[in-house]
């Protein structure tokens, strides 16, 4: 009985950790982009943009890690295209962001068709796939060695500190000769990096790439960057709980009373109350949402 | 630059982003070895084309006037309800339950009940996000996606109950009485699903649009959006104003939500048909919140639709093309490409 | 040009080297001119005062000079070399610093933190704290600033995130500090301790550029001192050949001292009236302390003070807007103090708001909406749902005559109004309320001398009528000029209520100064 329970356990916690690596990837991401100013709520996009160029680039070139770069190429192309949109042309970042999704879930799908004659899903074959290290694939060991290294970066280095600054009191960054936009375009290209690896991960977990797999794993990636209060430590403990919850609800799948749709609400309902402030209040940086400007046309004053 | 008569002028912009995006979407069908000359003509063949096309097309359009209604509601209070997704979905699943399970004799009254509790459904389910901004300040974007996936989940998890589903593999509910179906408008296509929810959607434009600009409330929710502060001043409740403007939003977006249910689908299914809310975002946006110009904009998006459901049928080009272009004509218009680069070159001379 | 530059050299020619000479600066802003052909220079060493009214084009000035706005034309120096303004440039990278009126601080982030923002010491691509330390010490030792380095700012008080700023200049080894309207927010003590700070700075061979409009500071801490109005140079004077009159004249243009027909019948009942009014905010536990003021009916109650004194929580708190900690306020004698700021319009209490683009008028409104703001309820402009447009118009069409504002057009866009005219929609507004009590603050700021006659003159009208006003402005002319009473507001406190025979321009000066008169 308690070898039973120490199995479910073991393989609980397993699941967990696995479940939670997109989650990390696309929070940490989340990080560089909100920290620096710009809202990013087309992670999703990003991610699924990953998913879906790292799962055909391993199909054709039979090099799972060449998949992974291009994944990565590619989410930060699509960063590029938030970084230009947003800072450049000074869109609003969240019309933005829904545009990105929007081309995610349209242009994933229609490529797929394009190149594997009308499907819109496909399979890897077994060597196509990425070798599992140890319990995990390897990109599970980058996702949190990159939730680390955004710590150490955000507080230990220069970059860090620039990048916190321009987010919360650009003005005082540009006075002391900070690039802000540079900085910004940086931190949203990074976001965009972060995400497609994490949407990389999916089709190689999973073995197959499918129309909209993300299923919003990129809104919980930002509800866990909210819930984590926007530090790359907050969002990795979030993702390992949202994790949790998710990997709960397909242990305990028609065993328990618990509807499993309870624990898919988790992440959501928690990040509501924390931005509501019931439980230890989330406040993002300071001056995010808006475009930065060194003139302000103080037309009257 | 602003003179009088702006409502024509600020509407050049998003009109030369849709010929952008028919430039990009050119380009992709061009490098698919397609001729986009061919494509676009079966696109307007399947949109305009017979009364069949004119039907799916209008029938795409009805939820998206009205979800296109909700955004702009919120925008001119000045909250951003992304939520028009989850909204809907509430209201889906009230309309089939009461359409299923209410014994009601009379279809108008029947129509009516199920309408109302699924706009009331829409407008609860939008206000937590309108209380939560207007009280706490919480913002309304990530409260309204985050409450976008409860509504998901959780009637999902409803249809499954004994009680609500209709025997069977499939999460469905049991189909809806015949007195709460909407009529369909047979006399444009015998088979057409098009229901007269586009007269309620029609109605709805002209509501909002005397509303916003005829009524006190509708007054102060437009001060709110544009000026907060200038509106406390001015003894304007902006905490009334928010969550009003998101009541309402939520409750025309449950409306689109019945109607897809009582006009259409006859029953709620999970997940649900998804997409109408997020494509209000592009309705509302392409017609910079104006409610009449709402029903141009949306039958413009039920048109490619329509025509994109018929070009992936006849032709090798997917369907998904409809959703890239409608992507690229939301980064247009929010990237204002016809305005911007006027002020840029401001910029540049005065750096010269 | 070239004359005018001849001529600068000799003026300059005795004997002192010039640290900044800035030639022929202008700067629009759309239609507004900030700086108009601006020429300036600073010695080496010296504490340059640059004094002038709000809108004078000080800062703007000050912002071309730190590289944070390009200006039109113009040519500035540092020494002998030549500032490339119209590529772009920042101060620092010339030894200039400026230490803004709203402090560039990054309120999570540790003093330390913020003092090394931008040039941070490092170490690969690791900050190198320790040595940052080590330098930030070293300079609080020598120029005698204490401050906790590892403190967030946004726990510090005004003071010390002050003395935060001025470590940030000298990390950066600022020889030219510009200092924005420093004393604006600090209390007399924190005003004592930076102007050691001054000195010390002054003596380790720093030269100071001082924006106030305070005059006594002036007096007090400058070698020399620059006038600009309107964003034109009236003069430079050395400290020793100028008093503060001569001063306040160049500032304002005219010779204070107004003659007004003393005016009409005042009544003696209270028609708005404060009571003990305190406000505690988290930033200013006494942001009004114990105000207790009476405007009556026919009177103008003028509230003067440097800005930055309360005088913004006094109007919120007596619109309604923020309720007081403590406190009552009276209209007509009924207690009003939990009335919402609406129900305060009903019972006709009209105000003018400080900040007329954030607080007055909604742009992207038309001047017909703009009209009806706050009085939409009106049972003549709306039933209780539907407004009544042809009312509406009927009345916008009405007003925007009787005001003179052009063009007539109640369906524009307000925003292509110029300021005056915006300004004069708001009085108009707010006047044709019928209102007892009109609460106006700076009514008449940044607006040119035609719409301030006008506005002046509809004031002084509702009081003759048998109105009551409360006018708050920074503008001592204004006070002097309307009031029949006047309040000197200083730190949150009403120090003195005077009657207009009876104040001088001296006594107010110096009790605006928060110096007991």
């Amino acid at each position: 009985m308690s070898d039973v329970g120490a199995a479910i356990g073991i393989s609980l916690a397993l699941a967990t950790v696995r479940k939670a690596v997109p989650l990390v990837f696309a929070s940490t991401g989340g990080f560089f982009s909100e920290r620096s100013g710009i809202i990013n709520i087309g992670l999703e996009g990003m991610m699924l943009f990953g998913a879906f160029s790292g799962a055909i680039i391993a199909y054709f070139s039979h090099n799972a890690w060449l998949g992974v770069l291009g994944a990565a190429f590619v989410g930060g192309l699509i960063g590029c295209l938030h970084a230009f949109a947003t800072i450049q042309l000074k869109a609003n970042q969240i019309i933005s962001g829904v545009a990105i999704n929007m081309l995610g879930a349209g242009t994933t799908v229609f490529l797929s068709q394009v190149f594997i004659h009308g499907e819109r899903s496909f399979s890897l074959a077994p060597q196509d796939r990425l070798p599992a290290l140890g319990p995990f694939l390897p990109l599970t060991y980058i996702a949190f060695g990159l939730a680390i290294g955004a710590t150490v970066f955000s507080y230990y280095t220069v970059g860090g500190l620039r990048l916190r600054a321009v987010g919360e009191h650009p003005r005082a960054a540009d006075t002391q000769g900070v690039r802000v936009n540079r900085i910004r375009f940086l931190g949203v290209v990074t976001s965009g990096v972060c995400a497609g690896l994490g949407g990389a991960y999916l089709p190689f977990f999973s073995g197959s790439f499918a129309k909209n797999m993300t299923a919003g794993q990129g809104f919980i990636a930002l509800a866990a960057l909210i819930f984590g209060k926007w530090n790359p430590m907050g969002a990795l403990a979030a993702s390992l709980l949202f994790g949790f919850a998710d990997a709960l609800q397909e242990t305990l799948q028609g065993r328990a009373h618990l509807p499993a749709q309870a624990l898919q609400m988790v992440p959501y309902v928690v990040t509501m109350i924390a931005l509501a402030g019931v439980i230890g209040r989330s406040i993002p940086p300071a001056s995010i949402g808006k475009p930065y400007e060194r003139e302000v046309t103080e037309a009257s004053t | 630059m602003r003179a009088r008569g702006v409502s024509l002028a600020r509407l050049v912009p998003p009109f030369v982003s849709l010929l952008l995006a028919g430039l990009v979407a050119t380009v992709i069908i061009a490098l698919l070895g397609e001729n986009p000359l061919h494509i676009a003509s079966v696109m307007i063949s399947g949109s305009v084309g017979s009364f069949r096309s004119l039907a799916n097309t209008l029938e795409e359009a009805t939820p998206l006037i009205l979800t296109g209604l909700c955004v702009a509601v919120g925008m001119r209070s000045g909250l951003f309800n992304i939520g028009g997704e989850g909204q809907l979905v509430i209201g889906a699943f009230l309309a089939a339950w009461l359409g299923a399970k209410l014994p009601i004799a009379n279809p108008i009254l029947h129509v009516v009940v199920c309408l109302l509790a699924a706009g009331t459904g829409g407008a609860i389910w939008a206000m937590i996000a309108g209380v939560l901004r207007a009280r706490l300040g919480a913002h309304e974007v990530i409260n309204t996606i985050m409450l976008n996936y409860v509504a998901f989940i959780s009637t999902n998890y409803l249809v499954n109950l004994p009680y609500f589903k209709k025997p069977g593999q499939i999460p469905q509910t049991f189909d809806i009485a015949v007195t709460a179906s909407l009529p369909r408008l047979t006399f444009v296509y015998k088979y057409t699903r098009l229901n007269a929810g586009l007269f309620i959607a029609l109605a709805a434009v002209f509501a909002v649009w005397i509303f916003l600009a005829r009524t006190r409330l509708g007054f102060e929710i437009r001060s709110v959006g544009l000026n907060p502060l200038a509106g406390r001043v001015a003894g304007i409740s902006v905490v009334r104003s928010m969550i009003v403007a998101m009541g309402i939003g939520g409750f025309l977006a449950g409306i689109a939500g019945a109607e897809r249910v009582l006009g259409v689908h006859k029953h709620f299914i999970s997940p649900f048909p998804f997409g109408y809310g997020f494509a209000g975002i592009a309705v509302a946006l392409l017609a910079r919140n104006n409610a009449l110009v709402i029903v141009l904009t949306a039958i413009f998006f039920g048109a490619l639709a329509s025509g994109g459901a018929h070009v992936d049928m006849v032709t090798n080009v997917p369907r998904e093309l409809v959703t890239v272009i409608q992507a690229v004509i939301i980064l247009f218009v929010a990237c204002d490409l016809v305005l911007r680069p006027r002020g840029r070159s401001n910029e540049v001379t005065t750096s010269e | 040009m070239v004359l005018e530059n001849i001529g600068q050299r000799q003026q300059h020619s005795d004997g002192r080297s010039v640290a900044i000479r800035m030639e022929g600066i202008t700067k629009r802003f759309g239609s507004l001119v900030a700086n108009h052909d601006i020429d300036l220079s600073v010695y080496q060493g010296e504490v340059h005062a640059l004094v002038g009214e709000n809108g004078a084009g000080k800062t703007t000035l000050m912002n071309i000079l730190y590289g944070m706005v390009r200006p039109d034309s113009g040519h500035i120096f540092v020494g002998t070399t030549e500032l490339p303004v119209h590529r772009g440039f920042l101060g620092p990278d010339y030894g200039i610093g400026m230490i803004h009126q709203h402090f560039m601080l990054v309120r999570p982030f540790s003093v330390l933190e913020n003092i090394i923002l931008g040039t941070e010491p490092r170490r690969g691509i690791f900050l190198d704290l320790v040595s940052a330390r080590r330098k930030v010490v070293d300079l609080m030792g020598r120029y005698g600033i204490e401050i906790d380095l590892d403190r967030r700012v946004e726990d510090l008080s005004v003071g010390e995130e002050q003395r935060v700023e001025i470590l940030k200049v000298l990390y950066r080894n600022a020889r030219i500090i510009i200092m924005d309207e420093p004393t604006a927010v600090l209390t007399p003590q924190e005003i004592d301790r930076l102007f050691e700070t001054v000195r010390m700075l002054v003596a380790a061979g720093h030269t100071l550029i001082f924006i106030t409009h305070k005059l006594e500071e002036v007096m007090e801490i400058a070698d020399r001192v620059t006038v600009l109005r309107q964003g034109r140079v009236v003069g430079t004077r050395s400290i020793q050949e100028v008093d503060p009159e001569e001063l306040a004249i160049m500032m304002v243009g005219r010779k204070i001292e107004a003659t007004r027909p003393v005016r009409r019948t005042r009544s003696a009942t209270s028609l708005f009236r404060l009571e003990n009014i305190c406000l505690r905010t988290p930033r200013n536990l006494d942001a009004l302390s114990s105000i207790s003021l009476d405007v009556r009916q026919g009177e103008i109650l003028g509230i003067c003070g440097v800005e930055g004194n309360g005088q913004d929580e006094l109007f919120e708190v007596a619109i309604g807007i923020r309720k007081p900690s403590s406190g009552k306020i009276f209209f007509q004698d009924e207690e009003i103090t939990g009335l919402s700021a609406a129900r305060r319009l009903r019972l006709g209490i009209g105000h003018i708001p400080p900040d007329r683009i954030r607080m007055g008028i909604v742009p992207g409104m038309t001047v017909k909406e703009n009209i009806i703001l706050g009085r939409h309820v009106e049972p003549e402009l709306a039933g209780s749902f539907f407004l009544k447009d042809r009312a509406i118009r009927n009345l916008a069409v009405k007003l925007l005559h009787d005001y003179g504002i052009v063009p007539p057009a109640p369906e524009a866009d307000i925003t292509t109004f110029s300021g005056g005219n915006q300004q004069k929609i708001v009085v108009a507004r707010e006047l044709s309320r019928k209102a007892r009590l009109l609460i106006a603050s700076q009514p008449t700021r940044g607006l040119d001398i035609m719409a301030t006659k006008l506005i002046h003159d509809s004031l002084l009208e509702h009081a003759e009528n048998g109105g009551g006003v409360l006018l708050i402005s920074a503008d001592l002319a204004e006070i002097m000029d309307l009031s029949d009473r006047i309040a000197v507001m200083y730190r949150g406190r009403i120090l003195r209520v005077l009657e207009r025979e009876h104040a001088s321009e001296e006594q107010l000066g110096l009790l605006m100064a928060g110096v007991a008169g």
